[in-house]
């Protein structure tokens, strides 16, 4: 069994809901990201996505694009990104760690030898937001080579046709996408995420993890009575992003102590 | 026929955008297909494209232009006629018809030069549709004439600092506009770019170009062109020209990109000539890239040529060899902007230049009896203040 099954295994055995967190590689440099995750796993995040920066983040929001930019500017390069990763693989083992990726730095670097370098720096999955499932068949056949699960994105405007296909060949987990949006806080969740949840429940029994927008516990407790697991992404990376690494900590721990209260249901 | 099913032509296009806008654009071509051979949708295009663009527009004959060249002669599909100025109408028009028989209320555009942000500014005005239009904030800089013009018809024009403030980072946020109000909103692209069905129902909205042009030649002339020649940015007034055209062997096609200031990364935006495939915006296609994939900054003297990508249908055509693609440097634009400034008394749009550029070049190596039409996409009016700088004309 993968590390993404046996961590989201072992926190269902404990009644509790997985906390997934992304952090853009590089920001403000590949050591401090390479310090940070440890320090997030520390205050209880139970999966980590390595976000790698693009020139052009469609799908991401101003937090986001920031945080790509001001990484591109110091000169971060995708073999540094695969060597921080190493690092931190090294130092923990048993972490669940997924690449967030746009579509053509893996294409530019070459979808054999992109899964390869990534399967080897001890990446467990790729999420890419512009890959949708009708363009995914190349890159799922060198991922699945080389026992990389492509974790499919699935949005409330998704019809139960595109949920079932979509559903029929995801690996790891599945990914709702909690808004119809791009990443970044919000205040409220779209009313179509329960049933999305539920549809998806349907037609898999991976585990579905709940992202974009989510900033809050209460929001996160929310969550987590729908799906398996909450990700977490432009809050960290904004205090991350303005040095506040301490607040960005007591915010996982906070969201952490939520999704970890045993549920009674 | 291209595209596929799925949208390629050839190994180019596809349909790269988040899952959240899959069942718009499923939906989107659903539409385009059942209302594009509907007789009263046809009727209705074809009256405003007649009373209120203008259409057909002229192709002129460009006498003095030809003297002055000595060779081919060179006729002007005079696209600067249009209302507002600019080939673009002809799609707007088009697509916000569309948009109102799909019951979407609020337009949202992209625009660079911002004769795209004009047009649609104009059909949204025109069918009482809400329009928000993104633009560079380099480019409202440099087009403040064109800024002006969209809120005097209503628009909203929301400037996007983040990138290079041009094009293509106005795309990236019309995009995330569209990605959160899917359900209310039609997203109506200005090229022959982005994911499946816009390349193939810009070049459609397009035609009327080339379909025009094919009857005034044969009339004007007798014969079918030796050479058609359009500056290729995104790429719709070139697709829209050559689209007529392209199961004519005898008939050359050549597309000019912008040659800028030079070779280098940043220099220029000539995506063919000097970009490698990869995606972007929606579609599997050309792109000016570094080697990890990142998208290079451009350069163009034209707003309009100032993008790294390029329609997925130009990418295929160039694989082909079906249509040549060139480049021509700021600086012959400028000079061809000039001559038929002097020659012909019409200030050619900077872009358009481009393809004037290219004519210069080639006509003189015709004979008398050979046929040049180039695609006059734009009027100037718009560069004055450019081309003034560039010139150090005195005011």
């Amino acid at each position: 069994m993968n590390r993404i099954a046996r961590t989201f295994n072992s926190l269902r055995d404990k009644g509790q809901k997985a906390l997934i967190v992304y952090v853009t590689a590089g920001d403000p440099s590949l050591e401090a990201t390479a310090a940070t995750i440890p320090a997030l796993v520390e205050a209880g995040a139970d999966l980590i996505e390595i976000g790698i920066p693009f020139s052009d983040p469609l799908a991401d929001g101003p937090v986001i694009q920031a945080a790509s930019s001001r990484a591109l500017a110091k000169g971060v390069r995708l073999d540094g990104i695969l060597k921080m990763t190493a690092a931190v693989r090294e130092r923990l083992p048993e972490l669940p760690l997924v690449f967030m990726t746009y579509y053509n730095p893996v294409l530019q670097r070459g979808l054999e030898r992109f899964c390869r370098q990534a399967k080897e720096a001890g990446v467990d999955g790729l999420i890419v937001p512009d890959l949708p499932y009708e363009e995914s068949g190349p890159l799922l056949r060198e991922a699945s080579a080389q026992g990389l699960a492509l974790i499919p994105l699935l949005a409330p405007t998704s019809t139960e046709k595109r949920v079932e296909a979509i559903c029929s060949s995801a690996q790891g987990f599945v990914y709702c996408v909690s808004v119809t949006g791009v990443t970044g806080m919000r205040e409220k969740l779209d009313q179509e995420l329960g049933r999305l949840v539920q549809t998806v429940k349907e037609h898999t029994s991976l585990p579905v993890a709940v992202g974009f927008g989510i900033a809050r516990p209460e929001t996160a407790a929310e969550v987590a009575r729908l799906a398996d697991g909450v990700v977490v992404g432009s809050a960290v990376v904004k205090l991350l992003g303005e040095g506040a690494r301490e607040e960005a900590l007591a915010l996982v721990r906070s969201l952490a102590r939520v999704l970890h209260a045993r549920c009674s249901a | 026929m291209l595209p596929d099913k799925r949208g390629y032509f050839g190994p180019y296009g596809g349909r790269f955008v988040p899952e959240t806008l899959m069942p718009a654009l499923e939906e989107l071509e659903k539409a385009y297909f059942f209302w594009r051979d509907d007789p009263s949708f046809r009727r209705e295009l074809a009256w405003y494209l007649c009373h209120y663009v203008g259409r057909p527009t002229p192709l002129y004959y460009a006498s003095r232009l030809t003297e002055a060249l000595g060779g081919a002669r060179i006729y002007l599909k005079r696209e600067d006629l249009n209302h507002t100025g600019a080939h673009k109408i002809n799609n707007t028009i088009g697509q916000a018809l569309l948009a109102r028989r799909m019951g979407k209320k609020r337009i949202i555009a992209e625009t660079g030069a911002g004769q795209h942000g004009v047009a649609t500014a104009t059909a949204a005005a025109l069918l009482g549709c809400e329009c928000v239009i993104y633009m560079g904030a380099v480019d409202i800089e440099r087009q403040r004439l064109n800024v002006v013009r969209m809120k005097l018809l209503g628009a909203e024009v929301v400037p996007v600092a983040a990138g290079s403030g041009t094009l293509k980072d106005a795309m990236n946020e019309a995009i995330r506009d569209w990605v959160t109000n899917v359900r209310t909103t039609y997203y109506l692209i200005g090229s022959v770019a982005g994911p499946h069905p816009y390349p193939m129902m810009v070049r459609d909205f397009q035609s009327v170009i080339g379909q025009e042009t094919r009857r005034q030649i044969l009339q004007a002339a007798g014969k079918l062109p030796d050479v058609i020649i359009a500056c290729v940015g995104g790429g719709s007034n070139a697709m829209g020209i050559f689209y007529p055209f392209l199961a004519e062997p005898g008939v050359k096609l050549i597309g000019v990109e912008a040659g800028g200031r030079g070779e280098g990364p940043g220099e220029h935006a000539a995506t063919l000539c000097r970009g490698r495939p990869g995606v972007l915006h929606g579609s599997y296609s050309y792109l000016l890239q570094d080697e990890e994939g990142q998208i290079s900054p451009v350069h163009s003297i034209a707003a309009g040529l100032d993008y790294p990508g390029v329609g997925p249908e130009h990418a295929y055509l160039k694989e082909t060899g079906r249509v040549t693609y060139l480049t021509a440097s700021d600086e012959e634009a400028l000079e061809a902007f000039e001559l038929l400034s002097r020659t012909e008394g019409i200030l050619p749009a900077l872009e358009s230049a481009h393809a004037l550029a290219v004519a210069r070049k080639v006509a003189p190596s015709l004979p008398r009896e050979a046929v040049v039409v180039v695609n006059l996409s734009g009027r100037g009016d718009k560069d004055v203040e450019t081309v003034a700088q560039a010139k150090g004309v005195e005011r």
